[in-house]
């Protein structure tokens, strides 16, 4: 502990001091049953999405503090800042944090926030399973967090390669962090991918067919196929990683007949899919939002639902674009460049889409509609480079420069970041009944995206001028010192950006307009025909659907979500709230602890602890309860939808 | 689709009396349709296991080969047993459906049993293998050997607890369409087990004798 340096040492007392000022808050407020009632033992779909999203920013301002440590130690040739330890340290867990633990939560959150609304049903197919996923998620994120004060944080890279991280290179708990937990969030994705499959495809409202779903609903399904079939190839990837490192077995290792480049190949067999896990829910979202504020219906909608699937198919067939410069040979090569440039086509079509609906609309400039239409340029030099990079011979140029880092942020943050800037000024009244403040939301938009620009695009300059990625420092006289510098204040822009978003948030909360409609953009979408926040059971009465759009259709002919007047409510079955979800996530987090730190005494403990939550559940029988016609009368009337 | 919205949990629906007692809520259909959708996933996680299997095969780095190590007698009276066990769960699923619940514990405990006899031999197995010097640690392709056959005996260990559970729901609660749906999802589970090790009966085992 002691010979860790002021760094730790810092983040040590903070965390000590957040984690007292929180327990003291909630202590002196008497906060704790409301917690734990409200919250930490729900099932209600909406509630944890809510969650997902608080959990997903919180990581993206620890994410985002990491990518700053890394700007201000680049700025300049030369410096130390940070030891070379640290910010190896630092680059792979911000790249893992980002990924994984904000982009996915961040849209899994969207799913459990909107797709139940969109398809017109009362929850997910199976809530108890959505908490559990929810927990293991949040544990694993603060299992990974804890890495960095104790033991060391993973230093291998988001993409871990082994052999480098083999424990004869890279000895002690950190790697073992990185692989414990994305192994206990990944059993929580999964679930999530079963879970919104069975969801859409099993709950639609009567008359919703299929091609008559909203596009994000469709851009989750066909996510969660994809989470389904990718998501069991990262847990074999990480599982015989941490066999090799915790039990000497030598699947990866180049001693004893193990190959290094399984492990990469599976990584990257799952890696690949996993960038449009995080890429399809983003482009559902931009259609919503591009339909609702140009007022026009989806141009392109079966298109769209081709290009998507295409996409879906091509993503297992490209991996080893990943790796050209291994040596496969032209043929492999030629194979994977060809697959890859072909994900173009269909992400091409959808660009086209986006620009007709646009086209001869009466276009409204929301802060929502601004990150939509800001992707589409940011987006667009992503996926061009993407292209430059699919050539293999070309590949070889780029691999592993400044040029490859500038590429995946144009593709990471224009599609999902501003994805997730755009859903979250988009369906923050449905969440929370008030809207974002707009002259707020467009200096959030104007400052984020530009800071972003300057700090990425200089970036593939940087690449071609043969600066390296994962480079602790620079000697001068490259001429990559001013560039870089650059660079370091488009990323303290990005950051005021944020600053922006967090000061909207907690100005809206107190002073923001509060939505009495529950369709405060006159959307198009079923989650807007009840209100916001959307009660418990979403709808009283479960609408007949006629239509693409349905909403809007509904308001062209002027019905209403509760019907005609007179026909009773009936009484509805709900899930109950357990605390069972969170306490054997707990102990998923007790036996992680012990894999990663080989005490196989925690690790049998927690292992147990699981197995008997499991047991006990499928014991339970009582686990659902009717809310009664009275009550739904009651919040009706109060809604004033009666 | 009609029923869809009622058919989030529960509903009241008159009961058809063609269809298997578990599909007797449509919530039930939901969550054998879930249960299908995730062995879906598992296969993919076997398919890697057995592809890393492969890959690794005659990456021995000086220690037994799989011709030296694999016994005949055990892997054949393991593959007999839990074929044996998927008739067996299969039998229970019948009873089931003609409502005879000892009949369908008794068909139930004997699938446990074979299941033991399996992981029984799987163990001695290993002990035997780990003993004379054949470790996990050994070479690369033991280390894929004993996880892809651990990983799928991990499963058979976990489809007898789970199992073993279900017959006390049984014995307390009878047939019910709640805990026939539970049988019925064990039961695919316990068959889907079985086709995982045909493959690893012939890629692993019977490959592993003759190459
Ligand atoms: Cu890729």
């Amino acid at each position: 502990m002691l010979d860790e340096g002021p760094m730790i040492w810092t983040s040590d007392v903070l965390i000590v001091l957040a984690t007292i000022g929180i327990i003291a808050v909630l202590s002196y407020f008497k906060l704790w049953k409301w917690l734990w009632d409200n919250w930490l033992t729900t099932v209600d779909h909406k509630k944890i999405g809510i969650m997902y999203l608080i959990a997903a920013i919180l990581m993206l301002f620890r994410g985002g503090v990491d990518g700053l440590l890394m700007r201000a130690q680049l700025s300049w040739p030369g410096l130390h800042i940070l030891n070379a330890d640290h910010y190896d340290q630092i680059f792979t867990t911000h790249g893992t944090i980002m990924i994984l633990f904000m982009a996915m939560p961040a849209l899994i959150g969207f799913f459990n926030v909107a797709v139940p609304l969109q398809i017109g049903c009362r929850d997910v197919a199976f809530p108890y399973l959505n908490a559990i996923s929810f927990w293991l998620f949040f544990v694993a994120a603060m299992l990974f967090n804890l890495s960095f004060v104790v033991g060391g944080s993973p230093d291998g890279g988001w993409t871990s390669y082994t052999p480098y991280v083999e424990t004869m290179f890279d000895p002690g708990p950190g790697e073992n962090y990185f692989l414990v937990a994305l192994q206990i969030t990944g059993i929580g994705t999964i679930a999530t991918g079963v879970n919104f499959l069975l969801t859409i495809l099993r709950m639609r409202a009567p008359g919703m067919t299929l091609m008559r779903m909203p596009m994000f609903t469709w851009s989750v399904f066909i996510t969660s196929v994809i989470i389904v079939f990718a998501f069991p190839v990262l847990t074999v990837a990480l599982a015989l990683l941490l066999i090799d490192r915790d039990f000497g077995a030598h699947f990866f290792t180049v001693t004893a007949g193990g190959m290094p480049m399984q492990y990469v190949n599976l990584f990257w067999i799952w890696g690949h899919p996993e960038v449009y896990i995080v890429i399809l829910p983003a482009f559902g979202i931009f259609s919503e939002v591009f339909s609702t504020f140009a007022r026009k219906r989806l141009f392109g909608y079966s298109a769209m639902v081709v290009s998507m699937v295409s996409i879906a198919i091509l993503s297992f067939v490209v991996w080893v674009h990943h790796f050209f410069t291994m040596g496969a040979g032209p043929g492999v090569n030629s194979f994977f460049g060809v697959s890859t440039m072909a994900i173009a086509v269909p992400t091409g079509v959808k660009l086209f889409n986006w620009l007709f609906t646009m086209h001869k609309g009466r276009i409204e400039y929301t802060s929502a509609m601004l990150w939509a239409v800001g992707f589409i340029p940011n987006f667009l030099i992503g996926g061009l480079t993407g292209v430059m990079l699919a050539v293999p011979p070309a590949d070889y140029q780029y691999h592993n420069s400044y040029f490859l880092v500038a590429h995946f942020h144009y593709v990471l943050i224009a599609g999902t970041v501003f994805g997730v800037f755009a859903a979250l000024y988009y369906w923050w009244p449905k969440m929370f009944g008030v809207l974002l403040n707009e002259r707020l939301g467009r200096w959030h938009f104007w400052t984020f995206m530009i800071g972003f620009n300057i700090c990425f695009f200089p970036m593939f300059f940087l690449g071609f001028m043969g600066m390296t990625r994962r480079v602790y420092t620079y000697q001068a006289g490259y001429g990559w010192g001013v560039i870089n510098l650059i660079e370091t204040f488009g990323a303290l822009l990005m950051g005021v950006g944020f600053l922006f978003f967090v000061y909207n948030i907690l100005w809206s909360a107190r002073f923001g307009e509060r939505d009495t409609t529950g369709d405060p953009w006159d959307a198009r979408t079923l989650e807007w025909a009840t209100t916001s926040p959307a009660p418990h059971y979403n709808f009283a009465r479960i609408p007949e659907v006629k239509g693409r759009d349905a909403w809007w259709l509904m308001k062209k002919n002027g019905e209403t979500i509760n019907g005609p007047k007179g026909v009773p409510f009936e009484p509805i079955h709900m899930p109950n709230d357990s605390g069972r979800p969170i306490i054997m996530s707990v102990f998923f987090f007790i036996a992680g602890a012990g894999f990663v730190f080989e005490w196989w005494i925690l690790a049998i403990i927690g292992l147990a602890g699981v197995l008997v939550t499991m047991a006990l559940r499928s014991f339970e029988y009582d686990d659902h309860h009717y809310i009664p016609v009275e009550e739904i009368e009651k919040t009706e009337a109060a809604a004033g939808r009666l | 689709m009609s029923d869809a919205h009622t058919a989030v949990h529960g509903g009241h629906h008159p009961v058809d009396p063609s269809v298997p007692v578990e599909y007797h809520h449509e919530e039930n259909s939901l969550r054998i349709a879930g249960f299908w959708v995730f062995l879906g996933s598992d296969l993919v996680l076997f398919s890697c296991l057995f592809a890393t299997y492969v890959v690794m095969h005659g990456r021995t780095a000086g220690g037994p080969t799989s011709n030296q190590l694999f016994d005949v007698t055990g892997f054949t009276i393991e593959t007999i047993a839990l074929l044996f066990s998927s008739f067996t769960c299969g039998l229970a699923t019948y009873e089931m459906r003609r409502g005879n619940r000892n009949a369908m514990v008794m068909w139930l405990l004997i699938t446990i049993a074979l299941g033991l006899v399996f992981i029984g031999f799987e163990v001695t197995e290993f002990v035997q293998d780990a003993s004379s010097g054949a470790r996990m640690q050994t070479s690369g392709f033991l280390s894929a050997f004993y996880t892809l056959v651990g990983t799928h005996g991990c499963h058979v260990s976990m489809g007898i607890l789970w199992m073993t559970g279900l017959v006390f729901q049984l014995l307390r609660r009878g047939i019910t369409p709640i805990t026939a749906r539970k049988v019925f999802i064990v039961s695919i589970y316990w068959h889907f087990l079985d086709a995982v090790w045909i493959f690893i009966f012939t890629v692993v085992y019977l490959t592993g004798k003759v190459l």
